[in-house]
């Protein structure tokens, strides 16, 4: 199995992916990850504007998923911290993500994501993190 | 909705208060997390995310996954900036930064509890927490910085996102 096939077996099993609707479209070694509209995705119906916490939540997953690409781990890594911002009104329309991993550490790591709609120069949100990665070889040290 | 309780501070949070549940449910992705509203003082708002199983990250640990706590905290620190100014205003999310300090118990309600703690003319800033019972229990904490918009028309009630 490659890698990308074990991570969407992976991203099949986990209910919040499912809830919020977000795929994963790996290409070789480059992964964007999608967002299709959905009215549920809605922060402010008289904005049509889509909700803080589920770009949150979508930024989140994409920078789990691409840790998860390019390692070896079993599972999603954990988060330690995330720093999102804001920076343009989410459209009712498909969001698209890209992950860039900065840092893959042996147990830390540090990624920086950007999400954007029509126009991929006009980002609509950044996320820089902090992950966790649960290598079995270092804990069974 | 009458406008001008709107502008009163007071008659505002009183007017908060009465449509706690309608907070959230005039709010479609909070529908989808399911929180809930569940105290209002000026600046300060608590909130209760009930375990499901729709919102797991992780299928073996069966824990909530961190975007749930990111809707909470973000959409709890949004009422509590709005609740905090002396005029109605929207508010929309600068940035937010959450710190996981261990991950949530399975099959256990988070309290979310949201504090704006200073205001100047154009931004709102906030800290926030979510945990189990009582804050010695902390899953995470999170700060935010809110952008206060200019008036536009009172058509739309509903802070947050």
């Amino acid at each position: 199995m490659t890698r990308n096939q074990v991570l969407q077996d992976l991203l099949a099993r986990v209910p919040i992916v499912q809830t919020l609707g977000m795929r994963c479209d790996v290409k070789g070694d480059d992964m964007t990850a999608i967002l299709p509209f959905n009215n549920k995705l809605i922060g402010n119906f008289s904005l049509k504007a889509l909700h803080g916490g589920a770009i949150g939540t979508f930024l989140e997953l994409t920078a789990m998923a691409q840790l998860f690409l390019e390692s070896d781990v079993e599972k999603l890594p954990r988060t330690i911290n995330i720093t999102v911002d804001y920076l343009r009104q989410g459209r009712a329309e498909d969001l698209f993500a890209r992950a860039y991993i900065v840092k893959m550490g042996r147990r830390m790591s540090s990624v920086r994501v950007e999400a954007w709609q029509a126009e991929r120069s006009k980002a609509v949100a950044a996320m820089q993190g902090h992950f966790l990665l649960n290598r079995p070889e270092l804990e069974s040290k | 909705m009458d406008i001008d309780s709107l502008q009163d501070p007071d008659k505002r949070i009183a007017l908060m208060r009465e449509n706690m549940e309608n907070m959230t449910k005039i709010v479609p992705w909070a529908r989808e997390t399911g929180f809930q509203v569940t105290a209002i003082e000026k600046g300060h708002i608590w909130g209760r995310q009930p375990f499901s199983e729709h919102l797991i990250g992780d299928p073996e640990d069966r824990v909530i996954h961190g975007g749930v706590i990111t809707t909470l905290l973000d959409n709890l620190s949004g009422m509590a900036c709005a609740s905090a100014l002396s005029e109605f205003r929207f508010v929309a999310t600068l940035d937010l930064r959450i710190d996981y300090m261990r991950p949530a118990d399975t099959e256990c309600d988070i309290i979310g509890e949201a504090e704006c703690y200073h205001l100047t003319r154009s931004v709102a800033f906030c800290r926030a927490w979510a945990y189990h019972e009582t804050r010695e229990k902390l899953i995470a904490t999170a700060q935010g910085a809110f952008a206060i918009n200019q008036p536009r028309s009172v058509s739309s009630f509903g802070a947050g996102a």
